[in-house]
């Protein structure tokens, strides 16, 4: 019997993976064994504590490329470089801010148990899988762990019939995109004999296909897919649905993990290992980046629940890494890394402020009228979130937007000034939506029908009541004529809830999403530093 | 190897297998009742062992008929006992006016850009199989190779997709704590202790 020469394993770069699995098992383990529930607080510090050692570790595996630059191992499958490493460190901050948030949430149903916990650190397992991986066999099988993960938590507010129906519709859907993504690995497969995404640069650029035909639609497939997973036009169908059915906490947590793990594992897909085949690829990203731009951005001035308000942002906010994309430049990854990178805290921070102020059920955006009022601080934190999404300047999301609008325009001809326009365009209507909502949270609470109020507020003239007749005139005004008194009817009636409480956990949560998005957007310089050097590691 | 020497004999099972995958696949979405939709689905599985054999992977065909076609497709079996075998499912209702004749076009599309695509485009002919060419008699052992040396990041991450997979069928079967009211609920979990999810 001849030995098997087993692959040499770097375990500095796979510890992420470990200690997720570690503590999601351990978690488990300890339940079955303490008598009674174990408290779901419990759960929340492993989680963190979870999240922080992958931090750190991601500072030793950063070390290690400084000094002795990307590799791989495990038989070339993992992958250890600049950009992998960024991506999982976004990962797990965005894990630890997210327990954060649901340790809030349980207590509020309360919910004991620790299973949420171990749904979402296996979850975001899965997701730094994707984001190192270096073949096509384990960006699946890091895609699956991390989407079965959501669909149960999707589920999880057993009480709620919606979630119920959220979660069957994003795992339907999510079956069928995931069939189709392995349907375009065996077409690749079978183009280039390897999954291997190192094997298949070297084979592509040291052959000439005979004919494309094959590797196209493979690489069309595999696009398929991930554009599912990050909800891009015209594969976003499932996301609104999905995103207002879902419990709040999970939707943050979802939208952040989702978008960064993916996007990790197809910049590295296309641009690594189907770099030479670009000619195929950029007109279908091209297509998927401006149909999400658009659409995401004009689909969300008319939605009137906040999440599927969200929702829709994030559908357009993955038509701007798209952008990054298309571009196919180093300049393009590094824009797409920092974007991903702010657009993780954003997402998990908006959604933290939905789950405190919409405890009561109300996720209508009325339920955000004279929030300045009772809670100033939450409101003040909300505004920097939603104005750093529209990509107001002093925001890291003015760098993230004007990082990818840069890379696309660098390429002269057509194709990247048109997608720069649309981008400008879809930056400019998103505007509208978000600064509806901060203006509708700056409003004085009201009573009466909002013709009687705006009359009133006018009849005075103290700036914030002026503010307010803004905020409903800007309300009254995309309404139809007949919606009038529909419309007076669910604004008058909107603001019952007394007090928003917010548990401490959620505070910080709150604060570590909001203070680095000014900070960073000001002082520029580390963040964009850290994600340009990323990149310049990106393996090759 | 089956690129090498494609024989009558080797065209022949091809064509037997084929034609029972596919009519078992159309056998297993057509079919009103759902048993028989689950033993068209053995139909699929055992021509797919076929299908295996001819290409001299024994270990696999073996695998398939016994995990597949035995285990699984039973479970399936006993689920649709369990939920209710006359339940028929009206599959007449269309909640979307056109959208059966849409399906079927836009399959048919697909189906045929994919195949056109395929009979166009050029396969690689460098490797036959995953595995290094080998003796069909060790097959087992070179799978075993390749599972602890090529695949052994994918093999152990398949464990962590089997754990949050039993994690999450367990929490979604669970009863769920319904309408309760906070005290009610309290209460019910100390009795629910001894049926927790372990």
């Amino acid at each position: 019997m001849n030995t098997v020469a087993m692959p040499s394993v770097h375990y500095l770069v796979i510890l992420p993976e470990i200690i997720l699995t570690v503590a999601a098992v351990g978690l488990l383990i300890a339940s079955s064994l303490v008598p009674g529930r174990l408290r779901s607080s419990v759960g929340t510090g492993v989680t963190v504590i979870a999240s922080a050692c992958v931090v750190v570790d991601c500072v030793f595996q950063w070390v290690d490329i400084s000094r002795h630059g990307p590799s791989t191992t495990m038989a070339h499958v993992i992958i250890e470089d600049g950009f992998s490493v960024v991506a999982i460190s976004v990962l797990a901050v965005s894990l630890g801010l997210s327990a954060l948030v649901a340790d809030g949430w349980l207590c509020r149903e309360r919910i004991e148990g620790v299973e949420l916990h171990v749904l979402v650190l296996a979850s975001a397992a899965g997701a730094i899988m994707m984001a190192q991986a270096n073949d096509l066999v384990v960006i699946f099988l890091g895609l699956e762990i991390m989407s079965i993960g959501l669909y149960v938590l999707a589920a999880f507010d057993r009480r709620s019939a919606r979630s119920g129906e959220a979660a069957m519709k994003y795992f339907l859907l999510g079956g069928f995109s995931s069939a189709i993504f392995v349907y375009g690995i065996a077409l690749v497969y079978g183009a280039t004999g390897t999954t291997q995404l190192g094997q298949l640069a070297g084979f592509l650029s040291a052959n000439v296909l005979r004919s494309q035909g094959l590797l196209l639609a493979g690489t069309a497939l595999l696009l398929v897919g991930f554009a599912f997973k990050v909800a891009a036009v015209p594969f976003h169908v499932w996301s609104p649905d999905v995103y207002e059915g879902s419990p709040t906490p999970i939707v943050g947590f979802m939208a952040a993990i989702v978008k960064v793990g993916a996007f990790a594992a197809v910049l590295r897909v296309l641009a690594s290992g189907l770099f030479t085949q670009q000619d195929g690829w950029r007109p279908m990203v091209f297509a998927l980046a401006a149909l999400s731009m658009l659409v995401g951005a004009g689909m969300a001035t008319v939605q009137r629940n906040v999440k599927r308000m969200l929702a829709y942002s994030s559908i357009s906010h993955a038509g701007f890494v798209l952008l990054a994309l298309w571009a196919a430049s180093p300049r393009g990854t590094a824009a797409a890394l920092y974007y991903l990178a702010t657009y993780a805290l954003l997402v998990v921070g908006s959604f933290a402020v939905v789950t405190v102020v919409s405890a009561d059920g109300h996720e209508d955006l009325t339920s955000y009228r004279g929030l300045a009022r009772r809670r100033p601080l939450l409101a003040c934190s909300f505004t920097v979130l939603l104005v750093a999404q529209a990509g107001v300047p002093f925001t890291t999301g003015f760098l993230a937007k004007l990082g990818v609008i840069e890379s696309a325009v660098e390429h002269l001809g057509w194709p990247g000034v048109a997608l720069g326009v649309i981008a400008m365009v879809a930056t400019a209507v998103s505007g509208y939506f978000y600064l509806r909502v901060v203006v509708l949270t700056y409003a004085a609470p009201l009573d009466a029908s909002p013709a009687a109020a705006t009359a009133s507020t006018l009849a005075t003239s103290r700036p914030r009541a002026r503010l307010a007749a803004l905020g409903s005139g800007i309300l009254v005004e995309d309404t139809r004529d007949g919606e009038l008194v529909d419309h007076a009817e669910v604004y008058g009636a909107a603001p019952a809830n007394g007090e928003t409480a917010v548990p401490l956990a959620t505070a910080v949560a709150i604060a570590v999403c909001v203070v680095p998005t000014v900070v960073l957007g000001v002082w520029a310089g580390p963040l964009v530093e850290l994600t340009t050097r990323a990149t310049m590691l990106f393996h090759p | 190897m089956l690129a090498t020497a494609r024989t009558v004999p080797d065209v022949l099972v091809f064509i037997a297998s084929a034609a029972i995958i596919l009519g078992g696949a159309v056998g297993v979405v057509a079919s009103k009742n759902p048993v028989h939709s689950a033993l068209n689905l053995i139909a699929t599985l055992i021509g797919i062992a076929l299908a295996f054999v001819e290409q001299e992977a024994n270990f696999l065909a073996a695998v398939q008929i016994i995990v597949y076609a035995g285990a699984i497709v039973i479970l399936f079996l006993f689920v649709i006992m369990f939920l209710g075998v006359d339940r028929n499912e009206s599959i007449r209702l269309e909640p979307l006016a056109g959208q059966r004749p849409l399906a079927v076009g836009a399959v048919a599309v697909v189906t045929g850009g994919l195949i056109a695509l395929m009979a166009a485009g050029g396969w690689y002919s460098g490797a036959t199989t995953v595995i290094a060419p080998t003796d069909p008699s060790n097959d087992v052992g070179a799978l075993g190779k390749v599972i602890f040396t090529t695949y052994l990041f994918a093999f152990e991450a398949t464990a962590l997709l089997l754990i949050i997979a039993v994690v999450g069928a367990v929490l979604l079967a669970r009863r769920p704590p319904a309408s309760l009211d906070a005290a009610q609920r309290a209460d019910d979990r100390d009795v629910a202790v001894g049926e927790e999810l372990t």
